[in-house]
């Protein structure tokens, strides 16, 4: 029976300082990652107090007299939550996808040699990062205009086509091997059919990574629906957070008027509790998915 | 680095000054090229006119800082005023606040966000085991992924004065409670802390691929010849990345003049007593804009920040064009 060799490893302060070190390192990254979480921990918790106990003690890292009332009372009545829940996933669906689909014919487009407008077209999409007509201008027209304002387009439509992803997508085609569209062309395939049939298939990393993007920008716009949303059953999702964090206020600032009356008071525990059902699904998913985002963060400032 | 071209242009255009091209000549080409570029025309034109809709019909709106505008008479019909709506804004000290505000904090941020995330990234990259390298990653790039709005619920969490962590804990220390949300002074500290913690880790990401990139060739001889691993850092990681952090540098400055309305909204949870440290041009245009309603002042102010955007963009452009021709935006 072989007997593990006994080395005998004599003491290298290299190796000593260097396993100093990496313990050193982690215990700093422990702490910065602790700093980075502490936020989300500490609303966590306080959506799992009880409202009396959080209001006299204050929020704290854990749970305090652990309750499940602001969850109970959140599904009770889940109303709203359910409509801003539907609107955001509504649009951040037709959103990405139409997004993907318009972005990506437009950047196959200016990829192509052949195209004779391509310069033209590239610049004036170049030109739209650089310089912009500015916020007063846009609002008026979008709600004068198109008179978009309270339409779902609205949430939809000024997000789809971002330069920035366009020039990802394009140099991305760019890089594709020019010979199968060569090929396909000789063999009579129309432009269409390179671009859905080959061009596409070949370029699922650059579309999940675009696409990925895109569903952030998406879910978490409060933007469009700040300037042009008044009508509350369009609200997304993290508007009606910030508007019940509003009401909120205005009803405890008002709160001896006699305005509180039959109004129900959204309470802190409850606000907490939203932020966490609003926060949870997409924070998961893009945890499970950060490859991808690395992916397009490099792309994003190495290759754009 | 956006090329206008991806490969050399094959037709020189020759203009045929020469001879003539009557008009039906001329335009049985147009008709040509139309027909030879139908396919590719056809796909750009969506995204074209979203692009024309969204991004060029507002630019000739920016005479509305010329205007008094009366809803009334809309854009076109309300009455020129000149240079009034500007002077009005200089007059007062809030073109100044602003002004200062947009540019002292971004100055900040794009310092501190820089070192911070550098600083990050050399640590991530001495990490040697795998699962903790990835748990890490994910602590410092989750606020990527949050919107402002629940930061600014996160901020709340922490800054309230009733009952927030910050008052608890230093109550619980012996300290005075402090009303954050009416105190300017400490908000750009605020600020700053919020910046680096929503963005440090999606950049010190970019820097540690970058890092990652780097020929593992160059530590091995470093090592060879004795090089301490902090030797290593600043003589091999450190020079070799300094051209991606110079252009990220470069690319921030030239936003300067832009801030992230977001944060300066919903962090500060638009508390007019913060205003002296807090009110930038992007959110004195959005007030003015919806809650003053003064569409002159707003499109004044806008159109202000667009066009010394503009210049600080093209100017931060031509620079980077001179330390890597590749990275420019155009």
């Amino acid at each position: 029976m072989p007997t593990r060799r006994q080395t005998y490893r004599p003491f290298s302060f290299y190796r000593f300082s260097r396993n100093v070190s990496q313990i050193f390192i982690n215990a700093i990254l422990l702490l910065i990652s602790f700093i980075f979480l502490l936020p989300l921990i500490v609303v966590i918790s306080a959506s799992l107090s009880d409202e009396q106990t959080l209001a006299k003690h204050g929020y704290s890292l854990l749970p305090q007299n652990f309750s499940l009332a602001a969850y109970e009372y959140l599904f009770l009545a889940p109303d709203r939550l359910l409509r801003a829940y539907s609107v955001t996933i509504f649009v951040t669906v037709t959103g990405t996808l139409l997004g993907l689909l318009v972005m990506s014919m437009l950047a196959y487009a200016l990829s192509r040699p052949e195209f004779k407008w391509r310069k033209p077209f590239s610049f004036m999409l170049i030109f739209t990062m650089l310089f912009s007509g500015g916020l007063v201008p846009t609002y008026l027209l979008i709600t004068q205009v198109l008179q978009l304002k309270d339409n779902i387009l609205v949430l939809i439509l000024p997000y789809l086509v971002i330069p920035w992803f366009v020039f990802i997508l394009r140099s991305f085609f760019a890089g594709l091997p020019q010979e199968l569209i060569e090929v396909a062309r000789v063999d009579g395939a129309s432009e269409w059919r390179i671009f859905f049939q080959i061009v596409l298939p070949l370029s699922t990393p650059a579309l999940a990574t675009v696409g990925l993007f895109m569903i952030l920008i998406y879910w978490n716009d409060w933007w469009l629906s700040l300037l042009y949303i008044n009508n509350p059953n369009l609200f997304p999702l993290q508007y009606l957070l910030f508007s019940i964090m509003r009401n909120a206020e205005f009803l405890t600032s008002n709160s001896n008027t006699g305005l509180l009356m039959g109004v129900e008071l959204p309470t802190q525990t409850l606000r907490m509790a939203m932020v966490v059902v609003a926060m949870g699904p997409i924070a998961t998913a893009f945890l499970a998915l950060q490859k991808y985002f690395i992916r397009g963060a490099l792309i994003g400032s190495l290759k754009g | 680095m956006i090329h206008l071209t991806d490969t050399p242009s094959q037709e020189k255009k020759r203009w045929p000054f020469t001879k003539a091209i009557s008009l039906s000549a001329a335009l049985a080409r147009f008709l040509r090229d139309l027909q030879k570029n139908g396919a590719f025309l056809l796909m750009s034109l969506p995204g074209f006119l979203l692009v024309i809709v969204f991004s060029y019909l507002p630019m000739p709106g920016i005479i509305i800082a010329f205007k008094n505008f009366k809803a009334n008479l809309g854009l076109w019909n309300s009455p020129w005023v000149g240079f009034k709506n500007f002077e009005f804004l200089f007059a007062t000290d809030i073109a100044w606040r602003i002004t200062y505000n947009t540019i002292f904090l971004n100055s900040i941020f794009i310092f501190t966000s820089i070192l911070g995330s550098l600083g990050l990234a050399l640590l991530l990259n001495e990490v040697r085991i795998k699962w903790l390298a990835r748990f890490y990653q994910s602590a410092v790039f989750f606020p990527y992924f949050v919107s402002w709005v629940i930061v600014g619920l996160f901020g709340f969490a922490i800054l309230n004065y009733d009952n927030g962590l910050m008052n608890v804990t230093l109550e619980r220390l012996g300290y005075e409670r402090v009303d954050w949300y009416k105190t300017p002074s400490y908000w750009p500290a605020i600020l700053t802390i919020t910046n680096l913690w929503k963005g440090a880790g999606y950049w010190s990401i970019v820097y540690l691929a970058a890092m990652m990139g780097i020929s593992p060739d160059y530590y091995e001889a470093a090592e060879l010849d004795g090089a301490s691993r902090w030797q290593q850092i600043t003589r091999i990681t450190l020079p070799l990345i300094t051209p991606l952090i110079i252009i990220n540098f470069l690319l921030s400055v030239g936003r300067i003049f832009f801030a992230d309305f977001g944060m300066f909204y919903y962090v500060t949870r638009d508390s007019s007593l913060l205003y002296p440290t807090t009110d930038v041009i992007d959110t004195y245009v959005f007030r003015a804009l919806r809650r003053l309603g003064d569409f002159g002042m707003a499109g004044a102010a806008g159109l202000y920040q667009s066009l010394v955007g503009f210049l600080t963009i093209l100017f931060a452009n031509w620079v980077v064009k001179r330390v890597d021709p590749e990275k420019s935006i155009f």
